[in-house]
């Protein structure tokens, strides 16, 4: 299948934000996901329902509330500017911040069935075996979540390639710069002649995320009869 | 000279509660009693798993718990090897890294990986995962494992009573030539007759009618 010019621009950018997107949001997807499955807290309730929001907001507003934190004059956004250098308005860093914020609860939802799976005792064979609380973790827990931090990875990258709403509020659709695939087919459509020309870019749209849903699935198919093997 | 003095008060949120106290010797020591009394609490309490609500624990003149001096160690501080009643053995290393999980973290050096493996018999399963093993195997590489640890104390949570009537005397001798070869002391809680017949040298009654056998060994 061949691309235009602007279409591979629209696919690497695409790939290149969903990846961002998914290494910067997996650290503390697997931290919330721990803590939701295998500690009690004031407050848990609390952070699910955060946790838990992108799923359910209007991509538009999940927009409105990064750039009221992240834009130029927001609460965040200067400060790390000014600081950092980090420029997320009007940049793909933009797109990559708002994708990992919609994808995070698809992110945790699998990893954190991975760590209910596993029974406490392991964590603390390895703790009577001379493990402290970050081994044991690391070790014991963090291998045995593997399917569902791969099945997690896999789905917030689906996810994140799909996004629309909330990226073109922070990051607009500049060509080249912000214009991912999502964003590109929307144009198009736009365009006299949108719907045939369009057409190349939602069968790639099609393929990837497909892909990637179906190795999730393959991978937490996997995971989950390893363990269950395992543990028989 | 006493191995291990326990004297600690411990209730469970549910409502249960444990009030008990005891000295160990050296040798194989069964803690015996009913069903709820407590037995594997108390073996959780030794390792660090719970915390008493007060009293002490000693481990060769070492303060494991003194709720008045503040003192707790954690699990991996304790130098107490555990073999759990259905073995928690790690499901996705193999038996060779099972056994050397806990060798890797102590910097004692005192068991040789070579003799267990020999002693237990463990040579031919080396390379196999959890899953593709016996009862009977798995419970060899959970004792395995927990003395490769070093430990001071081995602490043993009904060890034949998930193993098949036809493994159990098997599993038992290799229990008892590893306790020996090596000379660690071993606390066992059973409520199976046989296994104690089998493993202990002396027994400590939780059961509070029971007052012959717990003024014999207990205090």
């Amino acid at each position: 299948m061949l691309l235009t010019v602007a279409e591979w621009q629209a696919v690497r950018l695409t790939l290149l934000v969903a990846s961002v997107a998914v290494v910067v949001s997996l650290p503390p997807a697997v931290a919330v996901a721990w803590l939701l499955a295998k500690r009690n807290f004031p407050g848990k309730f609390l952070l699910e329902t955060i946790v838990n929001l992108p799923l359910v907001l209007p991509p538009v507003v999940t927009g409105y509330l990064l750039l009221v934190i992240f834009g130029r004059q927001g609460l965040l956004g200067g400060f790390l500017e000014r600081t950092f250098g980090l420029r997320f308005v009007f940049d793909w860093k933009g797109a990559a911040l708002a994708s990992a914020v919609v994808a995070f609860p698809l992110l945790v939802r699998p990893i954190r069935v991975a760590f209910s799976a596993i029974d406490d005792r392991l964590v603390q064979a390895a703790r009577t075996l001379g493990a402290g609380p970050f081994d044991a973790f690391c070790s014991i827990m963090l291998p045995l979540a593997r399917p569902g931090i791969l099945s997690g990875s896999l789905l917030g990258f689906a996810r994140s390639m799909g996004e629309f709403g909330a990226t073109i509020m922070i990051a607009g659709s500049i060509p080249g710069e912000t214009r991912t695939m999502s964003l590109l087919i929307y144009s198009q459509l736009d365009a006299p002649g949108g719907m045939e020309q369009s057409v190349r870019l939602v069968a790639a749209s099609i393929i990837i995320a497909a892909t990637a849903l179906l190795a999730g699935e393959l991978l937490e198919r996997y995971g989950r009869r390893r363990l269950q093997g395992a543990t028989a | 000279m006493s191995v291990l003095r326990f004297d600690c008060r411990f209730s469970y949120p549910a409502g249960f509660g444990l009030n008990f106290a005891f000295v160990a010797e050296r040798g194989v020591i069964a803690l015996v009693g009913p069903s709820g009394s407590g037995k594997t609490t108390v073996l959780h309490l030794i390792a660090g798993l719970l915390k008493p609500q007060n009293g002490t624990i000693t481990l060769h003149d070492q303060v494991l718990f003194d709720s008045k001096m503040r003192v707790n160690l954690p699990p991996e501080g304790r130098g107490v090897g555990y073999v759990f009643q259905d073995y928690q053995l790690f499901p996705h290393l193999t038996v060779g890294k099972n056994l050397r999980y806990g060798q890797r973290r102590t910097r004692q050096t005192g068991i040789d990986f070579d003799r267990i493996v020999n002693i237990l018999e463990l040579g031919d399963l080396l390379r196999r995962y959890p899953y593709s093993l016996s009862g009977g195997q798995k419970q060899r590489v959970a004792v395995g494992r927990a003395l490769l640890r070093s430990p001071k104390l081995l602490l043993l949570d009904e060890p034949l009573s998930a193993l098949d009537p036809s493994l159990r005397a098997s599993v038992a001798e290799h229990l008892v030539r590893a306790i020996e070869e090596f000379h660690i002391p071993t606390l066992l809680v059973s409520h199976d007759r046989e296994s104690i017949e089998w493993l202990a040298h002396t027994t400590v009654s939780m059961d509070p009618t029971d007052s012959a056998a717990r003024s014999g060994n207990s205090v």
